[in-house]
């Protein structure tokens, strides 16, 4: 047994948030940039600009890249040859507080929902674990901001609406949210599983490598095909119209049901932040 | 590209045309949801209703030495009904993100105001055109409070125009 240090865990989460709030990932810069040289209108063009010119600012500048830092979401890894002497959600919970404290980040968690006191430190966390082999521990930390969240969704369809009925799903439903998740967008989706299940898997999709791909070929061939047809929809950046409405489309699945076919789309602003830290 | 200054009168309001790029310069206030719960019951207010704008954003904490922290729009479609009263008490400009009902939209050339938006997720950026800010309302809000700022050439894009024009539908 490997025995693991909580305050190291509390450590890492605190640097953690304040990185990724002030550090827009390289990999999505350059896909940024991409898209920028691909506009041909003005303001759309113009939009991507800005998105660039602000990561400059924010990471030179120190001031967060948007002002909404989100609700922490951590996918959790343990090996099972891992010693934890303690609470590892509270190490957590206590890294969410020292790192928004002292990172000067918004504190967007309120306790209650009709209530809307907030929490003032911005926990909890919200934690999803697994169990692994091996004597690690794994921490996908992502900041996730609420006006892309608020347009992601969970469908239940039926086995025979097919690829057809999930495509159509995933673009109303892009084209529906328009401007409001801060296109260009990363789309993550869930496919299987069942009703909680799908939502874990479309987060975990957003979470993926921007230039990987499925390794199930049908999966991959979706991914391409609905990364074309959305950027076709118009939406744009902001929603002002363009060729450039999504970043990336991540697909992933799981078993379900014979009589089931659950689907979730979990939308990603294109200030995605989140990293992967190994203990 | 218009450039404008606060008090917004009636005048301003007729030339902004859906899809051009406004700077706006003077005083401005925050105000989101909870805030908006709030002002609409307030008999007496602040500040002048008449000619104002109101820009939705729920700044970072700031540091010392800064105006203000990042300080981007949220998503407007949430003030959609809570704002209809706030025009007919004079406000004139809203900023925020994103598009909002046809309901919001008839309210709104009713009172003869405007829509703008502001670009999501660089509020680093925009935080740059915020000369100055402070707390005027709802302290307890935290960063839902109501805020007066003081901007120089914030930029913005006409989203809805009183002659019914729509940034997002007529792409």
């Amino acid at each position: 047994m490997r025995k693991i240090d909580l305050s190291e865990v509390t450590n890492i989460v605190k640097e953690s948030v304040i990185k990724i709030n002030y550090e827009l990932d390289n990999s999505l810069v350059a896909l940024i940039q991409k898209a920028k040289a691909n506009e041909t209108k003005e303001i759309s063009k113009s939009i991507l600009s800005d998105i660039l010119e602000n990561q400059d600012i924010a990471r030179e500048g120190h001031i967060p890249l948007c002002q909404d830092t989100g609700i922490v979401v951590v996918f959790l890894e343990v090996g099972t040859s891992v010693l934890i002497e303690g609470d590892i959600y509270e190490a957590i919970n206590e890294g969410v507080r020292l790192g928004y404290d002292q990172g000067y980040l918004r504190k967007s968690v309120v306790k209650h929902p009709f209530l809307r006191e907030n929490t003032k430190d911005n926990s909890p966390a919200i934690i999803h674990t697994k169990l692994v082999s091996g004597d690690k521990i794994k921490l996908h930390i992502a900041s996730k901001g609420g006006g892309s969240e608020n347009m992601s969704t969970v469908v239940m369809l039926t086995p025979t609406d097919s690829i057809e009925g999930v495509k159509k799903l995933v673009l109303d439903t892009i084209f529906n949210a328009g401007g409001k998740p801060c296109p260009p967008i990363i789309v993550g989706i869930g496919i299987g599983g069942n009703f909680e299940k799908s939502a874990i898997l479309a987060k975990e999709a957003l979470l993926r490598d921007l230039d990987d791909s499925s390794n199930d070929n049908i999966i991959k061939q979706l991914e391409d095909e609905l990364y074309t047809e959305i950027n076709k929809l118009g939406v744009g950046p902001m929603g002002v119209g363009g060729e450039t409405t999504c970043l990336a489309v991540k697909i992933n699945y799981f078993p379900m049901h014979i009589a089931s076919l659950p689907v979730a789309i979990n939308i990603q602003c294109h200030s995605a932040r989140h990293i992967e830290v190994i203990l | 590209m218009i450039k404008l200054n606060t008090p917004i009168s009636n005048n301003d309001i007729k030339l902004l045309k859906a899809g051009e790029k406004v700077l706006l310069s003077g005083v401005i206030y925050t105000a989101r949801d909870q805030a908006h719960l709030r002002l609409i019951n307030e008999k007496e207010l602040p500040f002048k209703m008449k000619g104002s704008v109101i820009y939705y954003v729920g700044p970072t904490p700031k540091r010392d030495g800064f105006s203000i922290g990042s300080s981007g729009p949220t998503s407007s479609y949430r003030m959609d009904k809570l704002a209809v009263p706030l025009m007919e008490r004079g406000l004139k400009l809203m900023i925020g993100k994103g598009d909002r009902s046809e309901e919001f939209r008839k309210e709104m050339i009713k009172n003869n105001s405007c829509y703008l938006i502001a670009t999501g997720g660089i509020g680093a950026l925009l935080s740059s055109k915020i000369i100055s800010s402070e707390i005027i309302l709802y302290e307890d809000l935290g960063a839902e409070a109501v805020y007066k700022l003081e901007v120089k050439d914030f930029p913005c894009f006409v989203a809805y125009d009183i002659y019914g024009n729509n940034i997002f539908k007529d792409k």
